[in-house]
């Protein structure tokens, strides 16, 4: 028994270097990164590099310049590109790995091969890839002169220094759409907590849906986060980008949806031919649901890897182009080159809520249930 | 039953056919989707190979006339101190990471407490973040130590964001060496270090392998650190590398040529250990 405690203690001791390390570089950064954006430090220029710089406290005046300052809409622009660029993103990666996976599983000849081809941009850097796709997007050469192939005109499309943008909506009407949007999707869930028969749910949902729609119906027309409009969109400059990410990421959706596919008993293939289940039905109603599970981790590491991504931008587009910048770059021009820290916080701080809202509810669920068996 | 030649399935039966555009179709695709994978690989070695005189939007896709080799050596010339100090970074950064990796799993895995789990989850979730969220506390710290602009500063925040996914990689690869092994050696008077040592150890082998290529990998194409903690003497490659291809006035030939010398290390472990590199990519997705 003596010597149990003494292993334990081992244990722990063991332990405790790492988890004092995260506990500071994790936790207490992150704190620290918070608190830096309640400041004002760095934006007087001569205090940013002072060996004691006199900081004060601005509350959240750093968030509110983001969002509605006049000097800041690049970083709007900015937020509404990443949610566009993880939202392709996200389906070209799945859509592509989910499809290779299901041809490599009808055990075409050379399988091995195949699936090396599909897989290798994983191994290079976002600069590599970046640096190879911004030389096959030049304007008049690479993937521009793929028609003439076929005797047709070269393309003209300004792969990454187009400035066209589609769907742009007013940055004044996003409370209006933000609230819009939940409401909907409120009266959605009230919906279907009624016809499962949970009254309290429908009810707490279908008020919670009345308030934001009445909200948006009469007090959001009127709010203006700007004194002007400011229209911000997709921009088709992002599409080269995406496509890039999309040609190093999709082999990884590829091996999670193969080792999926291969960990299918084939009794249940089987079961479901026996059962009358053509292909097509058995995909439908056996395979794809098993997948399930695959594709939401497969969403949640994506995405988590979208919001983050800068290095592909800067290696493609370059750092000083707004037209497709996201705030993960942003943060660092801000910080580490205009010196705007506690801006460049304010930004930090902003994508870490971003990506806690994808992998926080995935970390809990996916330990609350193994802390349950054990 | 109507279609194409034999297949090669386990079990091939006359349904399977229904679905799909059969055989010729499949290969088909795989070719398409192929070429989407590959050509850009093309342009990038066809470039590098070309003078720059025989450089023009309107021909890119031709190979070369005469292979020019001179494009790597120029390429080295400028990002070779570069790769060296990435290599340097990333060897000694995976080899700390995974021994501590190691030795967290160990303990996770092989001697549960109380809370455990909860740990774990909290030490995970330094793998998630980004790192735009610490970057200016870590910036501070790494000064104040006197290691920025040394390779140091850059090691300790590689191997202390390297540590989740060493130790989650570690804990799910012991969490399968049978436990009764472990009590088996309790009863023969065996400690948590002679159990490390005599037992757990010597099975770690291909976990230790995932590991060193996983980490290896991260380390190597990192760019975030690498462009705020280091200054020209230790810069690694990924930020030479972006240097010399943003800039406007150099020709093609000598950024692609960089991006082959840079992509280099990493694609030749993932062809020569691909298959140890694919479970430490699926070991990411934290389930396993």
């Amino acid at each position: 028994m003596k010597s149990l405690s003494r292993d334990r203690l081992w244990s722990i001791a063991v332990l405790l270097p790492s988890v004092v390390l995260l506990a500071v570089f994790v936790y207490g950064f992150i704190a620290r990164t918070v608190y830096v954006s309640l400041t004002d430090w760095g934006n007087d220029p001569a205090q940013a590099l002072a060996l004691d710089p006199i900081i004060r406290w601005v509350g959240l005046a750093n968030y509110g310049e983001l969002f509605t300052g006049f000097l800041q809409g690049r970083f709007r622009q900015e937020l509404v590109s990443t949610i566009f660029f993880t939202l392709f993103f996200i389906l070209g990666c799945l859509g592509l790995g989910l499809g290779l996976a299901l041809v490599l599983d009808r055990n075409p000849k050379g399988e091995g091969l195949w699936r090396t081809i599909f897989l290798f941009p994983m191994s290079l850097s976002f600069i590599v890839t970046g640096t190879i796709w911004r030389w096959m997007l030049q304007p008049q050469g690479g993937l521009n002169q793929f028609p003439t192939a076929l005797g047709l005109p070269a393309g003209s499309f300004g792969w990454l220094s187009s400035t066209d943008a589609i769907w742009r909506f007013d940055w004044n009407a996003l409370p209006l759409l933000t609230a819009s949007v939940v409401g909907l999707v409120l009266i959605f869930l009230a919906v279907r907590a009624a016809r499962a028969g949970d009254r309290t749910r429908a009810i707490v949902a279908g008020a919670c849906a009345a308030l934001l729609l009445g909200w948006a119906l009469f007090v959001g027309p009127n709010v203006k986060l700007l004194p002007a409009p400011e229209l911000h969109g997709f921009n088709l400059a992002l599409i080269g980008i995406i496509v890039a990410a999309v040609w190093q990421m999709s082999g990884y959706t590829m091996a999670l949806y193969l080792a999926g596919l291969r960990g299918i008993p084939e009794e249940l293939r089987e079961a479901a031919k026996v059962d009358g289940a053509n292909d097509f039905g058995m995909y439908r109603h056996v395979i794809f649901p098993l997948l399930a599970p695959i594709t939401l981790s497969a969403m949640i590491i994506l995405g988590h890897i979208s919001l983050k991504i800068f290095d592909l931008v800067y290696a493609m587009a370059g750092p000083d182009n707004t037209a497709t910048s996201v705030p993960a770059l942003n943060m660092y021009l801000t910080s580490f080159r205009q010196n705007q820290f506690a801006l460049g916080a304010a930004i930090g701080t902003i994508l870490l809520i971003l990506v806690a809202f994808v992998i926080v509810p995935y970390l809990s669920s996916s330990f609350r249930s193994e802390e349950g068996h054990a | 039953m109507t279609t194409t030649a034999p297949t090669t399935s386990a079990t091939p039966t006359p349904t399977s056919r229904k679905f799909g555009l059969g055989r010729a179709g499949l290969y088909a695709l795989l070719v398409i989707a192929a070429l989407f994978f590959l050509l850009p690989i093309y342009l990038l070695i066809a470039t590098a190979f070309k003078s720059p005189d025989a450089i023009n939007l309107a021909t890119t896709w031709q190979w070369p006339r005469a292979l020019n080799w001179a494009s790597f050596t120029d390429a080295w010339a400028k990002i070779g101190g570069n790769m060296l100090n990435s290599l340097f970074l990333a060897v000694v950064a995976t080899i700390l990471a995974a021994l501590l990796g190691s030795l967290n799993g160990y303990a996770l895995a092989k001697w549960k407490f109380r809370g455990a789990n909860t740990l774990f989850a909290l030490m995970l979730f330094g793998m998630f973040i980004p790192y735009q969220a610490v970057l200016i506390p870590l910036f501070q710290f790494i000064k104040s130590l006197g290691l920025y602009g040394s390779i140091w500063g850059l090691i300790l925040a590689h191997v202390v964001y390297g540590l989740p996914i060493t130790t989650l990689i570690f804990r799910n690869y012991y969490a399968e060496v049978p436990d009764a092994l472990v009590e088996a050696a309790t009863i023969d008077g065996a400690g948590f270090w002679s159990i490390y040592r005599q037992v757990i150890f010597p099975l770690s082998v291909p976990g230790f392998v995932v590991v060193i290529i996983w980490e290896f990998t991260q380390v190597w194409n990192e760019f975030l650190f690498a462009a705020t903690l280091t200054n020209t003497s230790s810069q690694p490659v990924t930020y030479a590398l972006s240097q010399l291809a943003g800039g406007q006035a150099v020709s093609w030939n000598l950024p692609m040529a960089g991006a082959i010398l840079a992509a280099l290390p990493t694609l030749l472990v993932y062809i020569l250990l691909g298959r140890y590199f694919v479970r430490g990519l699926l070991a990411g997705s934290v389930k396993g």
